[in-house]
């Protein structure tokens, strides 16, 4: 079963094409990366994806049902959780405060039915001890983690997630992938961006490559590392 | 694993001791016209009106987020609709606040419709904008008076509902008896305000509107609806704001288009109130207000200086106190008496944050 499919999705910024006829689909409970230089439209791709930015053609489909044209607070009920690739707290909340907010409005509950939840993946995402801490005290790290939680608070059935291991430590980054993979590991499809590659090949199933807002390549990690392409455009600038 | 088991508190013990003090005091202050002359119950009455005016300004701007200083419109449109209802059609004054205040909300929608789709100083501006105009509007209004304004009918304050009442049971002069009623009415649109807009805030919805505030983007993204939720409490002000303009206008009896669309009286001392007592919290205003009355009447008596000292304390407070003269005293004790966070308790969490107050 699909549970994403986007068909020929384009985007023009003036005269800057950043998505270019992009096709692909997702399976339930599947976990794609997707890589490529900077500038390569990744974020874009997923504001497109997330309904943030409109596309100018193409379809995106969701469960079954077009979204290419539903609100991001729409995209969200119906299950997509994202994380920012720079991360946007609810500042004056604590960081417990701003996993109820997405607990009980992402899954259309009350506060009381998703409190323990919102607890439970405070301790997953190792952000307990700073329940009752407003998110703006936050330091880099933890408001990356804070992403993540928030994302998983609203119960998603695929979870976009934006370069959330960039400028980890190794240590951070092993227990950061251990939580992904977890989540993973529930059935919940992940879509995963980032430049840190052994971190993305330990989870992901299949690979995307992106250039200049087109798909370039998509198969097997190992595959996909060795393709001529890749090493060319990718490989070659990032090592 | 077992589950640890957590809960989720907002009660402080402080707000506990809180509530009991403010029964009494609420109480207390509904005997007040039996108790004290009419000029304490008349400044009373503008304390409370204008509390009214700030927690609505506070809601907007300190919850919302939306920055208006044109809510002067729904002071005077409610006052106009007001005085509208008694003259033309001889409804009776208290009758006519309510149905100024659904004329108000009515306002609201076209008013919304323009101003939202402007953000930050431009929605600012905007609300100035359409405030003008209505003001413009009512002053080529004649039969209120045009722009040199008119009065109440004397009988109608005189018969008031309720005037009569009090004449016989409290023995009441009629003009005594309407201060006291006024007075009345403003002390329970008071307390339902802040007992509405604190119970907004304990809600989900409260939850949300804090969200939004924050960041509107990550908001929409976890799937609240900011749209909606900033277009109810606009409209929830400017139902409000109308209710207590016709109130203020019942009980000074006399309206003019400057007077009643006043951007100094109604909306930059509202302001004033509110950032001195701290915005973003519900004890803000309520300091806010005291502080305020006390400064009016200290520099009553040095003319346009009033103002420049208003001014400068104001300035004076973003700088060194940006969270107001109750953010200090939270920041300091951690006493917060209108409590509205979710503090997570229990499990294996370390006790010793107190969060802070929400704004």
């Amino acid at each position: 079963m699909t549970i994403l499919q986007l068909e020929g999705v384009s985007k023009k910024f003036g005269a800057l094409t950043v998505a270019e006829q992009i096709s692909f689909a997702v399976g339930e409970g599947e976990a794609l990366g997707i890589i490529g230089p900077n500038g390569a439209g990744k974020s874009t791709l997923f504001n497109l994806i997330t309904g943030n930015i409109a596309t100018d053609s193409g379809t995106i489909r969701f469960c079954g049902s077009d979204v290419t044209r539903a609100s991001p607070m729409a995209r969200c009920l119906s299950g997509m959780g994202r994380t920012f690739q720079i991360p946007q707290p609810f500042e004056k909340l604590t960081v417990f405060e701003n996993l109820l907010v997405a607990g009980s409005f992402g899954s259309r509950r009350q506060e009381h039915e998703v409190s323990v939840r919102c607890a439970e993946i405070l301790g997953d995402t190792g952000l307990i001890d700073k329940a009752n801490v407003p998110a703006g005290g936050l330091t880099l790290l933890q408001r990356k983690r804070l992403e993540l939680a928030r994302a998983l608070a609203t119960e998603p059935k695929l979870l976009l997630l934006d370069e959330i291991a960039g400028g980890l430590t190794e240590e951070e980054c092993r227990s950061l992938v251990a939580t992904i993979r977890a989540i993973h590991a529930k059935g919940i499809a992940v879509i995963w961006i980032e430049h840190v590659l052994h971190a993305l090949n330990s989870v992901v199933e299949r690979l995307l490559v992106l250039h200049f807002g087109k798909v370039i390549g998509i198969g097997k990690p190992a595959e996909i590392m060795d393709s001529r392409a890749v090493r060319e455009i990718y490989l070659g600038i990032e090592i | 694993m077992a589950l640890p088991s957590f809960q989720v508190e907002t009660q402080t013990k402080a707000s506990a001791v809180f509530g009991i003090a403010a029964a009494a005091a609420l109480l207390i202050a509904f005997a007040a016209p039996l108790l004290v002359s009419r000029g304490v119950i008349q400044d009373l009455f503008f304390i409370l009106t204008m509390l009214v005016l700030a927690q609505n300004w506070n809601l907007l701007a300190g919850y919302a987020g939306l920055i208006s200083v044109g809510q002067q419109v729904f002071v005077g449109f409610g006052a106009y609709a007001m005085f509208g209802c008694v003259i033309l059609f001889g409804v009776d004054p208290l009758v006519a606040v309510l149905i100024a205040g659904v004329l108000s909300t009515l306002l609201a929608i076209p008013t919304a419709f323009f101003t939202f789709r402007l953000y930050g100083p431009y929605f600012a501006i905007g609300t100035w904008v359409v405030a003008e105009v209505v003001r413009l509007l009512l002053a080529q209004w004649k039969a209120l008076g045009g722009g040199t304004g008119t009065s109440l009918p004397r009988d109608a304050t005189r018969d008031m509902l309720g005037v009569g009442l009090m004449r016989d049971v409290f023995d009441m002069k009629a003009s005594q008896a309407g201060d006291a009623l006024t007075y009345w009415l403003a002390l329970i649109l008071a307390a339902l305000t802040v007992g509405f807009i604190y119970r907004l805030l304990r809600s989900k919805q409260g939850l949300g509107l804090a969200a939004v505030r924050d960041n509107e983007q990550a908001a929409r993204a976890v799937g609240v609806d900011a749209r909606r939720m900033k277009a109810f409490v606009y409209l929830a002000t400017a139902f409000i704001t109308g209710i207590a303009g016709a109130l203020i206008y019942v009980q000074k009896a006399r309206i003019s288009p400057d007077a009643a669309f006043s951007v100094t009286d109604w909306t930059a001392y509202v302001i004033f109130i509110v950032v001195i007592g701290g915005i973003g919290t519900v004890e803000g205003p309520i300091v806010g207000v005291i502080v305020f009355f006390l400064l009016q009447n200290l520099l009553a008596g040095y003319g346009s200086w009033y103002l420049l000292v208003l001014g400068l304390i104001g300035i004076g407070v973003m700088l060194f106190a940006p969270r107001g003269l109750w953010g200090l005293v939270s920041d300091r004790t951690g006493i917060q008496l209108f409590p509205v966070r979710r503090m997570l308790k229990g499990g294996s969490l370390n006790q010793t944050s107190k969060g802070g107050p929400h704004g």
